[in-house]
């Protein structure tokens, strides 16, 4: 694998010492890294999923609205960031693969680098509260 | 062809004490078999290397890594500015928010500096580029590397070889298990399998303790660093302006204990010429 661009590189330094739960894919939509408080909430180590592709990452959560109405993969925050290139923020519950079914919180921004590279995304994730 | 005319780092430190490594900040001189040449970063060493020049050199392009002093100072200095047929191209980041040409004129102007960069005909500067491009002789890729501020490393390719330069670097910050994955880790990817890796070498572990996050590398931490990129031979470089002579052979000692069987280090000394071949330094 190639290495990464320094500020995707360091957002994941920054995030591995952060209590704040932290998702960071690639320009492609590719999960690259999530820090341990993000494990906590997905239900799984990133050790153990490894990288993920965006189709795979975007289904196995199960993400629902407050309603329980399924959300399609572009509603999801991060997915928005990719897409749009802009912040997004959204409420919404998912299942862990752990079972555990949270209502989370989650920003997403898309990472922009030096000369204005489009370089990934990262997204921050709040645990709301049980649903 | 490989000429050191400043290896320090941070303020130049003339004195009897760095005579044998050399006191003037980052500069290094590259030249191909055919002759062009590129000259890594503008410290005070360009100020002699300029006198070298020949006369008739038609063209020189400068790779800045970043603008802090210790290797802009010298630019001012550098005689092929001011020649008449010879053109200077001056290659360097910009940030986020404003380009080379405009970092360099806080310091190339009063009243830092008498002489304003647009009074210099000669000098064409140019952001320089993320990822691949070509100079005369050369085949250059940069990268963003991690010190504070926008900074890069280069990698130079020709004459089948293949010379990293990574002069202010601190790859191992925030890294709980230094080096990570390749992917993961800063400067890697110019570094691969270098014939010869010059490198920032500033610090001590002791002294590490309390300069972490200024930029710099300690000794055990650009150990680490070469034996994972599997460099051919690595150059210690960005000597501390604390460290003498006798402190630095020391320093160079370790490096070359702990590198045995792994890779030949040949710590940088002002004046020194190394010619780099496709497998090491002949």
């Amino acid at each position: 694998m190639a290495q990464h661009e320094i500020e995707v590189i360091l957002t994941r330094e920054l995030a591995s010492y952060l209590a704040t739960a932290v998702f960071v894919v690639d320009p492609e939509g590719e999960l690259i890294y999530y820090n341990e408080p993000a494990e906590r909430l997905l239900g799984t180590r990133f050790d153990e999923t490894g990288p993920m592709a965006m189709s795979d990452w975007t289904s196995m959560f199960s993400a629902t609205d407050e309603n329980d109405q399924p959300l399609k993969a572009e509603q999801l925050p991060l997915v928005a960031a990719l897409q749009y290139g802009r912040p997004q923020h959204e409420r919404f519950r998912i299942r862990g693969l752990d079972g555990g079914r949270r209502l989370i919180e989650v920003t997403a921004i898309p990472l922009l680098g030096q000369a204005g590279r489009f370089v990934g995304a990262a997204a921050l994730f709040w645990e709301a509260g049980e649903p | 062809m490989v000429r050191f005319w400043g290896t320090r780092g941070s303020l130049a430190t003339p004195g009897l004490d760095t005579v044998r490594y050399g006191g003037n900040t980052s500069c290094v001189e590259v030249r191909t078999d055919a002759g062009d040449l590129a000259v890594l970063d503008a410290g005070t060493g360009i100020r002699a290397l300029g006198r070298e020049i020949s006369t008739d050199a038609k063209r020189v392009d400068v790779l800045l890594s970043h603008l802090h002093m210790d290797h802009v100072q010298g630019l001012g200095f550098f005689e092929c500015l001011y020649r008449e047929g010879c053109q200077v191209h001056l290659w360097g980041p910009a940030s986020t928010t404003m380009s080379l040409r405009a970092r360099l004129t806080r310091y190339l102007s009063p009243p830092l500096f008498p002489v304003r960069l647009r009074d210099l005909p000669a000098l064409t500067l140019h952001d320089v580029p993320l990822g691949r491009f070509e100079i005369p002789g050369f085949t250059v890729h940069c990268a963003l590397v991690r010190h504070p501020a926008p900074t890069v490393g280069f990698r130079l390719e020709a004459d089948d070889a293949a010379l990293a330069y990574l002069s202010d670097h601190e790859p191992a910050l925030g890294v709980r298990d230094f080096p990570g994955p390749p992917e993961w880790t800063s400067g890697f990817d110019l570094a691969r399998d270098a014939d010869l890796l010059i490198h920032d070498t500033q610090y001590t572990d002791d002294e590490y303790e309390t300069r972490m996050g200024w930029g710099h590398s300690t000794v055990a931490q650009t150990v680490a660093f070469v034996t994972a990129v599997g460099a051919r031979t690595y150059v210690p470089f960005h000597y501390d302006p604390t460290h003498g002579d006798a402190e630095l052979d020391q320093m160079h000692a370790a490096a070359a204990d702990a590198l045995r069987g792994i890779c030949r280090v040949i710590p940088a000394r002002e004046g020194q010429t190394l010619s780099v071949t496709s497998g090491g330094v002949a």
